[in-house]
Parts: structure tokens; sequence; C-alpha cells
């Protein structure tokens, strides 16, 4: 199997995705760049962190509209597996593969701090290898994390089982305390209807080497190599 | 019309005008006069730092590059190079917070990747007035956000630094931005222009009228006119930079060009002259075809105009268009505006004309070196005498006053802002004595500090100058590391004040001292003068940026207490001194005394000993002992411990009960050992010829210290840890 990781201008956690995908999970990787429309047959397309276009405008709204973003959201189409971290998230958003929006965070400042995420929902090719209700410890880095969607959509979500990570504390309860940027329902993953296009802000890229202080974000990569493999 | 009110204008002394038209056989015109303005200002000429800066040891036997280019470098084995600079934006910090401390941010990146570095840790020293006055709380939070405005969105971590507050900076805040870069050591680029007919490329972004006196305006005091040099502050784009930073480091991959320079302070001047007097040659531009954002701009305006992410590039001559391949790749302008050529001189075109042919040497190596005159200051005489000072009736509330006092305070305010963990190197240590950094493909990493107490050095320049070094060096050895190499940035008053120009040389010399004890090369940095305001200058403000390596991964060592029960070691010896403590300035409102004397042998021992016994495996956590003394280190190692682990220590030392606790005596480490170890670490202490002290355990939910038999502290832990995390996040909170 083959991942691709997307650089757009700005992109800064490109190379972070790229190494841990290749030097700590010896998978296939390879670099897409965002003018381009081949996806060199990847399998798995993670769109990675940074300030894509200096999320100037919006977060992830420029990026959107690259040439490479075009054939991306065909292959979501047709069922591959789309990944996409903090600004990817934000890019996927406005995208229109995954409902809803991103405000600044409640507090209105940039936030890096490690949070606790409760997995409620492991039927997901992302998440499939961790247990439900089980609390996993990532950081988060944005400014923009502050998930919204209308009422009628954030009812759909929730229908349809599309929560996937909520910012919970250690014990995965919920609080207005746990959930740092005051996202919609705690949601900081959230998974497309057909199920093969993710969202989250965490980086689970940072949390995947002991010695950087957590190994929990391997738990989303090791799914994912298990579904593909 | 050259008279005397436009050679004031353009901070030049009549002095200094003669000896320009002496040095060119003629009268300037009004854009070269610009340019003798910028390039012979302080900022960026050291006119009358040169002199002293001598005495700092640069020498080593893994220094590559020492000062006098855009950074030092340091081998550091495995065909590596570490690539690391520190430098101040202060004057456009007071002016526009964000901006100044974003473009600060901005300056020094270009300086690490312009030597073909990428970047890969930033760190800053910031130092605001008290926070109870609100234009100090909006310097702090413009800094902060313009800091992880640009630092966060180009992707570099920043991790760690340090924020000390005192009223002296409520006129003259203080941002001096540390950054480290990782080079092979076979790629390294310097800012040559040598091959006569090589192309000069101009990359980046756009010519504006932003930052044009810059370098100037940082040369000199400022007074009732500081509204009015808002203009002067630049306006930076992060993501153009991260552009940029991208197209030059595969460019430089490619072997494409001869040199690389960035515009920074003094834009197209700087650049161009110093390239061409680093190779003996001489540049010629046409200023047509620079690219420009705004209209009809004279020629003055583009050479001394400092808009941000630009460079200039020396490119290979068959190469060139390689260059522009890769620069259009990233959306960047990379245009030739010129070439080298023979001779030595720097000529501009302008609408067809030659408005600028200079002798570089004139411009560069011919600016005149000041020897300043110096005096011992007045105010030192009552300021060292510290008179009585009351033992205070209540320990537990000075102890928790001082946990809460903004210089000891948890800055998690600040480092949460920052993004601190891109590129997976952050080895997460919160609250540890500096930031380490992993190396990938290797089992080492490297470890960051900076430092710098003003006020010991107001009380006593020299000796503040050894403990800066000292202290940046004493939190390396607790995270594990030894020291390789320094990097300064020298923030001091007016040197035309010659008690400040004595502060100057004191400390310099304390430094220089230092590092030699240490066996440390100073590699480069920065002096920022004139950091006075209405004619109030501020503290003497020496900052260290050390670096140091981590052999091994194994041994990077934290703060916090690792398990109940284990032993609290304090190496050093405690002393009843009190001057120039954060104590006697916080809690009896005194900025008096002699500072903490330090034996700079002794200081080395105990290092050596605690790095030593780290990687024998002897010890579980490990932390200096600084502001607020050996009962904040020790409600500090408590508060970091997983689950806030309590301590009870006792301390047998016979003296005031405030020395002791509150004292900041130097050379001093506590660390924590296992029971098992006991026999071992104080044998290899006594071998070591270091005093080592069994002073208690960790354990229980309380930190309780006392002296012989009296029990001076006894908090819970969540009450002082409340006290010193949320002290802080209270003053910004939005009520």
């Amino acid at each position: 199997m083959k991942f691709g990781v997307v650089i757009f201008p700005g992109s800064n956690c490109d190379h972070d995705t790229f190494y841990v995908l290749r030097d700590i999970f010896k998978q296939d990787a390879i670099f897409l760049w965002h003018k381009e429309h081949d996806l060199k047959n990847v399998d798995c397309i993670i769109l990675p962190g940074g300030f894509s276009y200096g999320d100037y405008l919006r977060s992830g709204s420029i990026a959107a509209f690259s040439p490479l973003m075009q054939e991306v959201k065909e292959f979501a189409f047709k069922g591959g597996l789309v990944l996409g971290i903090c600004n990817g998230f934000q890019v996927l958003l406005e995208l229109g593969l995954l409902p809803g929006a991103m405000l600044r965070n409640k507090n209105l400042k940039f936030l890096c701090q490690y949070v606790h995420l409760r997995v409620d929902n492991t039927d997901t090719p992302f998440t499939s290898t961790a247990k439900k209700g089980q609390v996993l410890r990532i950081p988060i880095a944005h400014y923009d994390g502050n998930y919204y969607s209308s009422p009628e959509t954030i009812q759909e979500v929730k229908k349809n089982n599309q929560t996937v990570l909520r910012y919970s504390d250690a014990r995965g309860r919920l609080s207005d305390e746990a959930n740092v940027n005051g996202s919609l329902e705690c949601i900081a993953g959230l998974i497309n209807k057909s199920g093969n296009v993710m969202g989250m802000m965490p980086h689970p890229e940072r949390a995947s080497e002991a010695l950087l202080g957590s190994e929990d974000g391997r738990i989303i990569f090791e799914s994912l190599i298990k579904s593909l493999g | 019309m050259i008279d005397k009110k436009v050679i004031a204008e353009h901070n030049l002394t009549p002095e200094e005008y003669e000896k320009i038209v002496e040095l060119i056989d003629r009268e300037p015109n009004i854009t070269e006069l610009g340019i003798f303005s910028l390039m012979w200002s302080e900022h960026c000429s050291y006119k009358s730092s040169k002199i002293h800066l001598k005495k700092l040891p640069v020498e080593g036997k893994n220094v590559i590059q020492g000062p006098g280019e855009n950074a030092g470098i340091i081998d550091i084995g495995d065909g590596l190079a570490a690539v690391f600079k520190i430098e101040s934006h202060n004057h456009p910090s007071f002016i526009e917070p964000y901006q100044g401390a974003a473009t600060g941010v901005g300056g020094i990146l270009r300086d690490i990747f312009t030597m073909g570095a990428r970047p890969i840790v930033l760190q800053d020293a910031l130092r605001f007035g008290p926070l109870s006055k609100p234009k100090n709380k909006s310097i702090m939070e413009g800094v902060v956000s313009g800091i992880s405005g640009y630092g966060n969105s180009i992707g570099i971590p920043t991790v760690g630094g340090d924020v000390y507050f005192n009223d002296c900076y409520s006129l003259n805040p203080l941002v001096n931005v540390f950054a480290l870069g990782i080079a092979k050591k076979d790629k390294i680029f310097y800012a040559k222009a040598e091959g006569a007919g090589n192309p000069v490329l101009y990359v980046g972004a756009k010519t504006g009228r932003d930052g044009i006196h810059g370098a100037t305006m940082a040369s000199a005091e400022f007074g009732k006119d500081l509204e009015h040099k808002r203009p002067n502050v630049q306006v930076g784009d992060p993501f153009m930079e991260k552009l940029l930073l991208e197209a030059c480091l595969e460019v430089m991959d490619k072997d494409l060009i001869v040199g690389i320079q960035d515009m920074g302070a003094a834009g197209l001047t700087c650049s161009t002259t110093e390239m061409a007097s680093k190779s003996g040659t001489g540049i010629e531009i046409d200023l047509d075809l620079v690219p420009q954002r705004e209209e009809s701009m004279t020629p003055y305006e583009m050479m001394l105009s400092e808009s941000q992410e630009r460079m200039l590039i020396v490119a290979k001559k068959d190469r060139v268009e390689e260059v522009q391949r890769i620069f259009a790749k990233w959306d960047l302008d990379a245009v030739i505006i010129g070439k080298v050529i023979e001779g030595g001189r720097l000529k501009v075109k302008f609408g067809g004309k030659t408005v600028v042919d200079l002798p570089v040497r004139a411009i560069i190596d011919l600016c005149p070196v000041y020897e300043q005159e110096s005096r011992t200051p007045r105010y030192l005489q009552s300021a060292i005498e510290l008179g009585s000072v009351p033992e205070p009736d209540d320990y537990n509330h000075a102890f928790l006053t001082l946990l809460s006092s903004p210089t000891i305070s948890e800055k998690e305010w600040v480092r949460r802002q920052y993004d601190h963990m891109v590129q997976v190197n952050t080895v997460f240590l919160p609250g540890a004595d500096a930031a380490v950094i992993r190396i990938k493909g290797t089992n080492k990493a490297l470890a960051v500090t900076l430092d710098g107490n003003s006020l010991y050095t107001y009380l006593e320049p020299k000796t503040g100058g050894k403990i800066a070094v000292a202290e940046a060096c004493r939190n390396l050895a607790c995270v594990g590391a030894r020291p390789i190499g320094v990097t300064n940035c020298l923030n001091f008053g007016s040197p035309e004040k010659p008690e400040i120009m004595w502060q100057f040389q004191e400390a310099i010399e304390g430094i220089a001292l230092a590092c030699k004890i240490f066996d440390i090369p100073v590699t480069g940095g920065n002096v920022s003068f004139y950091n006075d305001t209405n004619g109030i200058s501020i503290h003497p403000t020496p900052v260290l940026g050390i670096v140091g390596m981590v052999d091994d991964t194994r041994w990077i060592t934290g703060p916090g207490f690792k398990s109940n029960g284990d032993i609290l070691i304090l190496l050093g010896e405690n002393k009843e001194e009190l001057g120039g403590s954060e104590y006697v300035k916080s809690i009896h409102r005194m900025e008096k005394g002699i500072p903490p004397q330090i034996d700079l042998e002794e200081e080395k021992r105990v290092q050596e000993f605690c790095l030593e016994a780290i990687s024998l495996g002897l010890i579980e956590s490990a932390h200096d002992i600084s502001e607020g003394g050996l009962a904040c280190c020790l409600a500090e190692c408590s508060i970091l411990s997983k689950g806030k682990m309590g301590i009870s220590a006792h301390l047998k030392d016979n003296m005031r009960s405030d020395a002791l606790l509150f004292g900041e005596s130097q050379s001093r480490i506590v660390i924590t050992s296992k029971e098992e170890s006991r026999e071992e670490i104080f044998h290899l202490a006594r071998e070591r010829g270091v005093k080592a002290m069994d002073i208690g355990k960790s354990g229980g939910e309380r930190i309780t210290i006392s002296q012989r038999d009296k029990k001076l502290i006894d908090v819970p832990v969540a009450e002082a840890a409340k006290a010193w995390w949320e002290a802080i996040p209270e003053i910004f909170r939005i009520k």
C-alpha cells in the first residue's frame, strides 16, 4: 500500500507526517504537489497540518481550490481513504468533503498543548484498532479549531455516528474545561457519511514516539495500515 | 541639499560626515548619504562595541564559523553542523509589538537558512515592564502573538525561552530571538560575491517603503517623537518566508549559487555591500529591475527599505535559469538586477543614470570605531547597600507570593500560544531548564537555553555576566547536555553615556571569563544599544544563548520528581546571600544589595558532576536553583512531577531563614535519586569534590520545608501549583 502526503505552499507538517509513515511505520510514502493532477496510484491521501497559503482569507480556503484537490475530491467520491490533520481537516471542510466549519478557538488564542480525546466510533478505517471509549493523549496546535455546524447538520452527524474523536478529560468525561477550543459537541475528529474521509484537529504524527512524550497517535496510523493491508 | 540638519537627521555626526567626504573625495548625494547612515549606524557597524567584543573567546576545535557571518556554526558530528544566533528586535517591538516581534522571528530565521541550514528551533528572551500597567500588558500580548503568528505559520517550533518583568523595561521592552538550524557540513553557504560577471539575483518579496531607517532608528534613543516612528517598523509575511525558505534550501541543495545574503536591516544596501566586501569585489545593480510593490519609489527609498522576506543571491553564470525555475515553482520572484564587478565599488543605476558610485571599503571597513568613555555609575554606591531587611512573619505567605510573582510563575500562558512541537523533534519536558530537540537519524539531541538576570548585572555587571553564562550552562547540565557554543545578545542603554559603557565593558569581561573557564566559544550575537527612552536606560541585560549536546537521548532528564520516596539531594552550598534576589525585589520592593557571588571553578565541578551522574543513570530528576531560591526550585520539582508529588525537606544550615529559602546563591542543583543509588552518588560527589547534601524525600501531598526543627513552609502542593500556574493567566483573564 502507498500513502500520499500533499504539499501545499505553507504546509508545515508535511515532512513530519511523511517521516512518521516512512521511518516509524516503514510504509511506502510519497509527496503529492498541489499544482499537479496525478495522484500516482496512492491508496491513502493525507492532507497535513500547516498554514496552506498562509491561511490567508480563511484557514484552508485557498488550498481547497488547488489543482490537486479536484483529483482528491474525485478520489474520495470513489471511496479512497483521505485523512486531514489540522489544516488538512480545515481544507476538507472547505472542500465540502466534511460538513461544518471552524471558528477561532474560544479563548481567541493559538493553542498548542496535549489534549485528551475519547474515541467514540471505532467502526472506521482510522480508528479500528482502538477500543470504544478509549482515551488518547495527543497534542493540538491551532488557532481555528472550534468546530461549528448548523443544528440540522449536527443532528445528521450524530445520527450517522460521524463523531469519531471528542475532547474529554483523562477519564473520558466531556466538559467545558476539557473542550479547550470550544468545539460544538466537543468534536475533535469527524468522518464523512460513507466512512472514508476523516478530519481531525489533533496531530497523531506528533504522538507516535515515546521519546517525544506520547505514542497514542499510533492508533490512527496503525488502523489505517490495517485497513489497507 | 545636504546641510547640517540633513546630516543630523541621518544620525551622523559632523565629524563622520567630514570623514565620508574625505573618503569619497566629494560630497555624497542623498542616496549615498542614506547608505552611509545605515552602514555606519551602531546597529550595522558595531562601532562602539567592536573593541570590547574582541575580549570574548571565539576559538574552539568544533567551531566552523565564528563571529562575523550571518550566524555561528559548530560541528556536531555525523556530518552535521548547528547554525545558530540570537538577535534583538527591541525598538520595533516597543513601537508596534506584533509586527516588531514577528519580523524579529523572520529576520533571525533568514540568518539561519541563508547559511544553508534548515531552522529547527526558535526561542525568545522577553523582558517587559510590570503587568500592573495596562500598556505593558498590551505590549506583552502583542509580542507573544507576533512571535506565535510568525513562528507557527512558518512551521518552526518555538520551545522555551524566558520572560522577566522589571519596571526598567516599561518604556523599553526587550525581544531577543534565538534560532538554530541544522546544515550538512559540506553544504554551508556564505555571503560571497565572487566571480566578476556572475549575475546578482533579487529573490522573494517585493520592495515597499516599509522599514526605511529601521537600523538608524535602532541606533538612537527614543524621545517624544515615538509615535511618528511607527512607519519605520517592517511588516512580516510568514507565508512568503516559508516559500523563500523552501526555495532557498532547494537551490542550495543543487549547487547553483556562489553566495547568498538576506536583506534584513539595511536591506539592499547591506546585502550588496557586505557580499562585495567579503569577496573583495564590487556589485552593480539597476534599481529599475527591482520588484516593487509601491509606485514611484526613489533610489533612496529602495536602497534603504527594510521590506521583509527578501534575499540577494549571486548565482553561477551558467546555472541562473535553474535557480529561476526553482523560485518559479514556489511562485516567487527571482530577478537578475545586476552583476558582480571588479574594482570594489557599489554602483547603482536608476532611470538610466548612475545614482550611487561608492567604494565598498569606505562603507564597510573604514567606518569609524570608537572607544567610548567609561565611568563607574553613581547609582552603585547606594544600590549595593542592602540595609536591614526584616524576616517575614509568615513564610507560607511569602512563599506563595514569590511563586506567583510573574518572573517566577509558570509561563504556560505564553508557551501554549507557540507551536512548540512542529517538526516532531521536541522532547516533551514541561518546565524543563532547557529545550531539548532530538536530531533525527541519530540518538543525540541538542539542548538550548537563554538566560540573563539583569538585576544582578545592574548591581554588579561583571558578576551578572559570569552568572548569565554559568546559569545557562547549569540549565543545560540539568537536562543532560554539555555546552558546545554560545551566542549572546547584549542589550544596553546608550553607549554615549560613560556609565553605560562601563556596564558594557564589565559585563563582557564577566561573560568572557566564564566562557573561558567553561571552554565554550562565542560564535556571534548581537549588540543592542540605545535602549533608553526619555533619558532612562534599561538595566544592562546581556542574554546568553547557549547550545548543548546530549550525547544519548536516554539520558535526557527533566525537573519533575519521578517517584515517591526518592531522595532529594542538594548539590552545592547554601549561602546567606539576599542581594539582588527576586525575594528582596518582590517582597521587600527593593532592587538592592550585592548579587550572589560565583566561583566559576566550583560551578564547573557541580555541572560536570551532574552530567556524569546522569550518564551513570544515578539521577532521576534535576532542576537548577535560580530566581526564588531553593524553596521555589523545590516547589517547581514538585508541581512538575507526575501526580504532583509533595516534598518533605529538612535543612540544617544555620542562617537567616529567608536567605536559606529564597536566597539565590549560585552553583546549586536539586537532584533526586533512588534510595539504592545513595551510596554511589555521595561517593562520586566526594571524589569529584562536590558538596552534596541529603535534604529529604519526595512524596506526600504537601510541600514542607523545615530548618533544623522549625517548620518554615507547609502548604498543599495543589495550593502552590495554583499560585504558580494561575498568576499570569489571571492577569490576562478577560473579566
